[in-house]
């Protein structure tokens, strides 16, 4: 993976990263020895089979979680020195999340799912930058309509208005056409990518889709917990 | 960022969403129950306060069933006071041949000192206050007395030996201060005229009072001065002190009433918790997408606590609103006993249901709800991770916590609340436990029957827990509602079976010696059966051995107006036929003619008084002595005249006496009684059918208005049902759309879960009939001491009503589910 960058550009760096839980066989080595960067602008991918430990890597370069050893940077803050609510803190308004469940809140409307993380960066007229986000993803029609009442591609584009309304820096993508057909799948990822152009975000996305890989700058093969190449 | 601005939208979303409606309706018909009461009660003390500050006329009063010695008047005058007389006894007023009974009040020029007496001139004529009683010759009467006797104002009534002129109605003695529980209406008339009715002598049963008003400071020198001359058997009335007998019953009522209303708030609380679990569970995504996005763990939890609190309010405004209107459904039930129209009512009951509203939400939403805060934002990855849920323990603690509080707060009193909360804890258990075992003994049927059975009966074997909790909490609702219809129904006819069939429904006191002798030939003559005829002397226990008597010797209230008043003592050769002797002897030839006493077990008892104890008595002002040779155990229910305690003939055949005589007077005979008044003017008669008719209809309308109250537990029992199949919800969303896709009909889903909720609710009213039954036959044998009875209608009734009740509210609650496409509900997962 690239190396050469500036070093204020760097928005992740995860140096010698390792996960192990408490199994019922003992203790289970999830990642191990895990090193990676990702600058400001890249796109990259982390690749693997189910199981791999790929979405493990995701949550914890995003600080949803710890590393039992090793250590991560986030916008150059060391997420070892942070408890969660200082990890949180660090993520508000400069991280979008995109998920394979698009995880889009039940009780409330598209514009109400956009509006959220508007509203806990304390953006004044959240309801604005909501409802310009979903115009761009292509949803103006959609703004008052529930998750459940939305079919799954256009769920997912609600999903990626939320990940992108607040301008965040980074945007880390899990499977984000895992739960979709096809056809759908490839206009989302047209959708994703073009809005992450538009933006510029760093985006870290972790798929076992080889061609959506091959649409990102960098390629990262993960494998029984272990980084095996890079590209 | 704003945590309220965005407490408020998540609230609006909440709103919407249809997440915490339960817990919203749950609160308000906690809050409703507990101010619907709390109004009323208060509006019932409201009235009280009014009428103590209007109700003695004056300042200051001098009550006994003597005249007040003329030392106190005289005393009162020198200090510069007002002062009035007035005399009440019960009596019967005459027209024509009809009769009612009436509360006389004969009073001086210059009443009422305080306070005023409005009279109209004819039924619809306009009010006017008047400033002076009535003259001399003239009499005023109630307008439920013009009614009962048809009368017309100019009327002549005859009341003793002399006749009055009805003159004017009267529609407002403020001193009214009987119209609590009174039994007839009130005549007023002047003090001069007593004498000519003849009804008034030395062994009468009246109430003389001195009524005293002026200057404060005044008022309060003549106080002290009365202080320590006060006679015994002279009460000072101020007014702190009017009713205090009546303020007792009252209290015990309302509290009766709140703590009635709190086993609704127990059961809607359990509703609360339910709703809130699943609420928690539901708002574990979004917990977990605000942490992602960048909430910190406080602000989740200050923005959920303050959606909460702010729901509290809003449910406990509403349910306020609610208790407001439910209580004039209260008010209507029993507002007849104070006095027709009841005044507004305080903000205090606002404050109490906006208390009850936030301390039942904190008690059982705390511990789940700030689970909450501890959910990992990891959970947007792996779904498994969730809030770990709260303990049991620290849940059950919470919310006994928050009913030990309500519960002292609404019973007003430490001592009481612990054993309330302790009834309410083993009640509940007890339920847990039966219900528990009912569920139990429905596993091996699941095996029997078709696929609708069986599929009905694993609706309620799937969460054990949750169908005990359930049956319990409809099982006390339903437990209060047969309870209360046993009670009103089956006991009270019980009672009344007990009575025998032509009981003495009449009793006559005030009887002058001429007249007993002539009485009994009057019976004979209307071919009348009467009870004997018994002598009756009124006489103050002053000593128990050498030990003087006073209320202070006793804890006991009942020994300590026992000990206050004047007893009714009686003398008789022959002990009466239901009086049966427990220890000792009655006399007999040998020794009628010393100085002996015969005790009654229950006054024997709550006084202290042992066989062989000498008993000194004030007879009007002569003492007399004598010991008590021999204990009876009396039947008071036979409505025989009867007697605390009787002397030997020797010992008080030469005092002034009247007598005492009961009968029983067939339906449709009632003229004999205006015949009865005429020929022995004295005398007072007393209706016992309309007593015991009051007494019926105090105890039905007491029940009815308990039952009302229940009405909201049973609500909030009915909501909890609703909780409960939200809770499985989507666990029946995912059987249904399996059965569906199998190809069970919506017909045979809906038969399901009616099999499901017919046989939960059945099993809730066995369980309630069961604890019902049991807890009748408790009351009868050792509270009205008689077999019980069990009625099989009672039963029955509550578990086919409650089985049809709680089925069609299951089927309602499930029907969406079987609505929906098989398809629609898959992808709404």
């Amino acid at each position: 993976m690239d190396t050469d960058h500036n070093p204020d550009s760097i928005l992740v760096k995860a140096n010698g990263v390792g996960k192990q839980v408490n199994g019922p066989g003992g203790n289970l080595t999830i990642l191990q020895d895990v090193s990676l960067q990702l600058a400001s602008g890249e796109v990259t991918a982390i690749l693997g089979a189910s199981g791999s430990g790929k979405s493990t890597l995701l949550g914890l370069l995003a600080g949803l979680d710890e590393t039992s050893s090793g250590d991560i940077e986030l916008f150059g803050t060391s997420l070892n020195s942070l408890n969660e609510d200082q990890r949180a803190a660090l993520r508000a308004g400069k991280v979008g999340f995109v998920f394979q469940s698009f995880q889009l809140l039940p009780g409330m409307t598209a514009l109400e799912n956009v509006m959220l993380p508007l509203e806990l960066a304390g953006v004044s007229h959240p309801a604005e930058g909501a409802t310009e986000a979903l115009r761009q993803v292509g949803l103006t029609d959609r703004l008052h309509h529930y998750p459940g009442q939305l079919s799954g591609g256009e769920q997912q584009r609600v999903a990626i208005a939320r990940a992108f309304a607040s301008g965040p820096k980074l945007l880390f993508a899990d499977e984000p056409t895992g739960s979709l057909d096809q056809a759908t799948g490839s206009r989302i990822i047209d959708l994703l990518f073009q809005m992450r152009e538009q933006t510029g975000a760093a985006l870290l996305l972790v798929t076992h889709d080889e061609r959506l890989a091959a649409r990102c700058d960098h390629r990262l093969q993960i494998e029984n917990g272990q980084l095996e190449s890079s590209a | 960022m704003n945590t309220f601005v965005l407490a408020l939208r998540f609230l609006r979303r909440d709103w919407r969403s249809g997440e915490l409606r339960l817990l919203v309706l749950a609160l308000i018909i906690a809050v409703s129950a507990v101010t619907a009461v709390g109004f009323f009660t208060d509006r019932v003390e409201q009235a009280m306060i009014l009428q103590a500050n209007q109700v003695m006329a004056a300042d200051l009063v001098l009550s006994s069933s003597r005249p007040v010695p003329e030392s106190f008047e005289q005393q009162a005058e020198a200090l510069g006071l007002r002062t009035a007389h007035t005399l009440s006894f019960p009596s019967v007023i005459m027209h024509r041949d009809e009769t009612q009974l009436v509360e006389v009040k004969a009073v001086s020029r210059g009443y009422p000192l305080r306070g005023e007496l409005r009279v109209r001139t004819q039924p619809s004529a306009e009010e006017q206050s008047v400033t002076e009683p009535p003259i001399p010759g003239n009499l005023w009467g109630e307008a439920r007395l013009m009614a009962a006797l048809g009368l017309q104002p100019g009327d002549q009534v005859s009341l003793g030996e002399t006749n009055l002129a009805l003159e004017q109605i009267l529609s407002r003695d403020s001193a009214l201060g009987n119209s609590f529980f009174r039994l007839g209406p009130e005549v007023l008339i002047a003090l001069e005229d007593i004498p000519k009715t003849g009804l008034v002598t030395p062994a009468s049963r009246v109430r003389y009072r001195l009524l005293v008003a002026g200057d404060q400071t005044q008022v309060e020198a003549f106080q002290r001065w009365t202080g320590s001359r006060l006679p015994r058997g002279v009460r000072l009335e101020h007014l702190s002190s009017a009713r205090p007998e009546l303020r007792n019953t009252l209290d015990r009522g309302s509290r009766f009433l709140s703590l009635a209303a709190l086993v609704a708030v127990l059961v809607a609380g359990a509703t609360v918790a339910l709703s809130t679990r699943r609420f928690v569970e539901r708002q574990s995504d979004t917990s977990a997408i605000m942490r992602c996005l960048g909430a910190s763990q406080s602000l989740i939890l200050r923005v959920l606590l303050l959606r909460l609190l702010l729901l509290g309010l809003l449910a406990s405004l509403l349910g306020i609103a609610g208790g407001w209107l439910a209580q004039y459904i209260l008010a209507g039930l029993l507002s007849d006993w104070f006095g027709g129209t009841l005044p507004p009512p305080t903000p205090w009951p606002v404050l109490v249901g906006l208390g009850t509203g936030l301390i039942t939400l904190i008690g059982f939403t705390l511990p789940p709800a700030l689970r909450l805060g501890a959910v990992p934002p990891l959970r947007v990855l792996r779904r498994d991770l969730g809030a770990p849920p709260a303990s049991t323990w620290l849940l059950a603690l919470c919310a006994l916590g928050a009913m030990a509080l309500l519960m002292r707060w609404q019973a007003g009193d430490a001592t009481l609340a612990g054993w309330v909360l302790l009834g309410t804890l083993g009640t509940v258990s007890l339920l847990l436990l039966v219900a528990w075992a009912l569920i139990h003994l429905l596993r091996p049927l699941r095996h029997r029957g078709g696929t609708l059975w069986r599929q009905g009966l694993s609706g309620l074997l799937r969460d054990p827990a949750m169908t005990a909790l359930q049956l319990s909490g409809f099982g006390l609702g339903i437990l209060a509602m047969l309870l209360l219809v046993i009670i009103r129904v089956d006991l009270l006819d019980a009672w009344q079976r007990t009575i025998p069939e032509r009981a003495p429904n009449h009793f006559l006191i005030n009887i002058q010696p001429e007249d007993a002798e002539t009485m009994g030939e009057f019976f004979r003559q209307q071919q009348i059966e009467q009870a004997g005829i018994y002598p009756m002397l009124r006489a103050r226990l002053t000593r128990i051995n050498a030990s003087p008597v006073s209320p202070d010797q006793y804890q006991d209230d009942r020994a300590q107006r026992l000990v206050e008043r004047e007893f009714n003592l009686s003398w008789a050769v022959e002990p009466q036929k239901e009086n049966h002797i427990v220890s000792g002897h009655w006399w007999d030839a040998s020794n009628q003619e010393s100085p002996l006493f015969s005790v009654e077990t229950g006054i024997a008892e709550t006084l202290g008084i042992k066989l062989g104890d000498k008993l000194s008595f004030d007879l009007a002002g002569v003492p007399i002595e004598a010991e008590v040779s021999n204990l009876r155990q009396v039947r008071w229910d036979s409505f025989q005249p009867n007697f605390f305690v009787i002397g030997t003939p020797a010992l008080l055949r030469d005092h002034p006496t009247n007598y005492i005589t009961s009968f029983y007077l067939p339906p449709g005979q009632e003229a004999l009684l205006a015949q009865l008044v005429k020929q022995y003017p004295s005398v007072t008669i007393i209706d016992v059918s309309a007593i015991m008719q009051q007494i019926r209809e105090i105890m039905q309308r007491g029940s009815l208005a308990v039952e009302y109250v229940f009405l909201f537990t049973l609500a909030a029992g009915l909501l909890m049902l609703y909780a409960g199949i939200q809770a499985s919800r989507e666990h029946r969303r995912q059987e249904s759309v399996v059965l569906r896709t199998l190809g069970m009909q919506r017909k045979g889903l809906i038969q399901a879960a009616g099999i499901e909720f017919i046989t939960l609710g059945m099993l809730a009213g066995t369980l309630a009939s069961l604890c019902a039954t049991v807890t009748g036959w408790f009351i009868a044998t050792e509270v009205f001491g008689f077999a019980f009875q069990p009625n099989a209608w009672t039963a029955i009734i509550g578990i086919l009503g409650s089985g049809i009740a709680i089925g069609l509210a299951g089927v309602l609650a499930t029907w969406p589910l079987t609505v929906q496409p098989p398809l629609r509900m898959l992808q709404n997962r």
